[in-house]
């Protein structure tokens, strides 16, 4: 086993850290993004790293608790989205990103005023690639129980939630306010983002809401098999992807050391080629591509959608 | 204002505000917000990677650009679009903190790369960026009916034996151009700012498909001048500007939308319109 884990591994504290913060947000990120992918939302999932880390660092600014600069802003973001966008979902991605143009704006400016306030540069490259090593134990109770808060509220909603996803009109038929589901999950993966976002940075905020997701809806036939394989693929992932940073550095002929979301958005990436490989679809025109809602990846959502698949 | 250095920033960013306004009316009717986000984002990483190697960072830009385009196009025959540009944005996001990570001479330039400084550019820059707009312009020109029909009504352009997965791959290679060379001098948030706000608030205002373009470029060339004007009296970065003012069109289309279809009976959507409009 000595070729896996090099010495120190298990003794050392900031991995002990790293793998706990990691797990947890890597389960929570698969089951937010489980409906991420069935709602083809993703475009909004990592626009709203961009939109928490300008709350970030507007908070840095400003002078007030990052965490809630990063959970404010991607609220305060996930709130304008879903104001200015309609149902279709094209003019959804166009909403997404008119809010993602000006909280990027906002960033820069926020930045600018950081840098010509306290000459601090290398608060850019913190701010946007962050890394799971430098996660403080403090952090720790508030991403378990604002985690544990995004798991609940899930729970509470998640078969309004899967109606509205699958088949909207339905859904409005039978009663459920479809706008305030939507808004509901809106808030709930913003909170998850922006915890993810300053937890283990923005890249892998993203890359664990929607790789695992995404591979497991492809594996699999249920909504409770899709989001449980999600939360074990990215718990998994997460794990050997620190193992394999941290042994990064005693390879040759660098003793550099690779970052750890490049090994784990690596190990994601292709997981979700390979989950492809097996099935051979069919090619699907362009309009089903853009305006198909239920889950073409999944095989049974998509014959309960509205369109299903023929 | 307008001597000096100034000269060229109002130069480039006319340049920008055409070529951005004119692809950006495609981007938006055809859906591809993410795309367009995606893969200037996530081009940086070969300008980490050029660095790295000691070749140019325009060669990197270029290649990690074109290679997304290619990536995102083909894997989305397969997979959902969204999903797919997602993983391939974070996949050479972070094959560029890989590069970073084997380097220490680039770190400032990430935040020029993401930000721009257009107010900075030289005359060499200029001719470049003038030649491949002019590309892009050239190109679109050329495929305008098909990637119209492909975007609005799909099945007929099949019916008519286009070939809608070429389209997708040129389309989203002329992206890519058009945001590679403008990258380094404007920086990715400018350049997506124009790309979306505009033509989304142009749509707004008609339904007509070549008024709707003619729009865009005009509302992009107000948006990119004001931001300049306004970054030279404040000093702050001309994104901010850019980004804000856009964001602020697109409400105002909205708003304009809204006024007018409750004003009018609702006669369908303005997709079918402009439809009936174009062929």
């Amino acid at each position: 086993m000595h070729f896996l884990f090099e010495p120190g591994l298990f003794s050392s504290a900031p991995v002990r850290t790293a793998a706990l913060v990691g797990a947890i947000t890597a389960v929570v990120s698969a089951t937010v993004g489980v409906f991420t992918v069935i709602r083809s939302q993703s475009f909004a999932g990592h626009a709203l790293t961009d939109v928490a880390t300008t709350g970030g660092s507007a908070a840095y600014y400003l002078g007030i608790s990052p965490l809630l600069g990063f959970i404010g802003g991607g609220a305060l973001g996930a709130g304008a989205m879903e104001v200015a966008g309609v149902e279709r979902v094209r003019s959804r991605d166009v909403a997404t990103g008119i809010v993602l143009g000006a909280a990027t704006g906002l960033a820069a400016l926020f930045l600018y005023l950081d840098t010509t306030t306290s000459a601090t540069t290398g608060a850019a490259q913190q701010i946007l690639f962050g890394s799971i090593f430098t996660v403080e134990t403090s952090t720790i109770p508030v991403v378990t129980v604002l985690g544990t808060l995004v798991l609940i509220v899930l729970a509470a909603i998640y078969r309004p939630l899967l109606l509205s996803s699958l088949s909207p009109e339905l859904a409005a038929a039978r009663g459920i306010r479809v706008r305030w589901v939507g808004l509901v999950f809106m808030m709930a993966m913003a909170v998850a983002v922006g915890l993810s976002s300053i937890a283990i940075g923005s890249i892998l905020s993203t890359a664990l809401l929607i790789g695992p997701a995404a591979t497991a809806l492809r594996i699999t036939r249920s909504l409770r098999s899709s989001v449980i394989v999600a939360g074990v693929l990215g718990v998994a992932t997460t794990l050997l992807g620190i193992v394999l940073a941290y042994d990064s550095s005693y390879w040759e002929p660098s003793t550099q050391g690779l970052p750890v979301s490049f090994f784990i958005v690596a190990i994601t990436f292709a997981g979700y080629l390979l989950s492809g490989l097996p099935f051979v679809r069919r090619p699907v025109s362009p309009r089903s591509r853009h305006e198909d809602i239920g889950g073409r990846d999944h095989p049974r959502l998509a014959t309960a959608g509205p369109q299903g698949s023929a | 204002m307008f001597s000096g250095f100034m000269v060229h920033a109002w130069e480039i960013g006319t340049i920008v505000a055409v070529v951005g306004g004119v692809v950006g009316f495609f981007v938006v009717l055809r859906g591809s917000a993410f795309e367009a986000h995606a893969i200037p984002n996530g081009a940086f990483a070969g300008a980490a990677g050029a660095s790295l190697i000691g070749v140019s960072p325009l060669l990197g830009l270029g290649t990690f650009a074109v290679g997304a385009a290619l990536v995102i196009a083909i894997l989305s025959r397969r997979g959902r679009p969204d999903v797919v540009t997602a993983l391939a944005l974070v996949m050479m996001l972070a094959l560029g903190a890989a590069f970073l990570s084997q380097t220490t001479e680039y770190e400032p330039e990430i935040f020029s790369l993401l930000f721009g400084e257009v107010l900075g550019v030289s005359t060499g820059e200029i001719v470049p960026i003038a030649v491949l707009g002019v590309v892009c312009l050239v190109a679109l020109c050329m495929l305008y009916r098909p990637l119209l029909v492909s975007s609005l009504i799909p099945e007929i352009a099949e019916a008519q034996g286009l070939r809608t997965f070429r389209i997708e791959v040129a389309f989203l290679v002329i992206v890519a151009l058009a945001t590679t060379m403008t990258v380094p001098v404007v920086g990715a948030l400018l350049i997506f700012s124009l790309m979306i706000g505009p033509p989304a608030a142009a749509r707004c205002f008609t339904s007509r498909a070549g008024l709707a373009m003619v729009g865009s470029v005009a509302i992009a060339l107000i948006t990119i001048w004001v931001a300049i004007a306004t970054a030279y009296e404040t000093n702050w970065p001309v994104g901010f500007f850019v980004g804000v003012i856009s964001a602020l069109w697109f409400g105002v289309g909205r708003a304009f939308a809204s006024f007018s279809t409750r004003a009018k009976a609702p006669t369908g959507s303005v997709v079918r319109q402009s439809v009936t409009a174009t062929t």
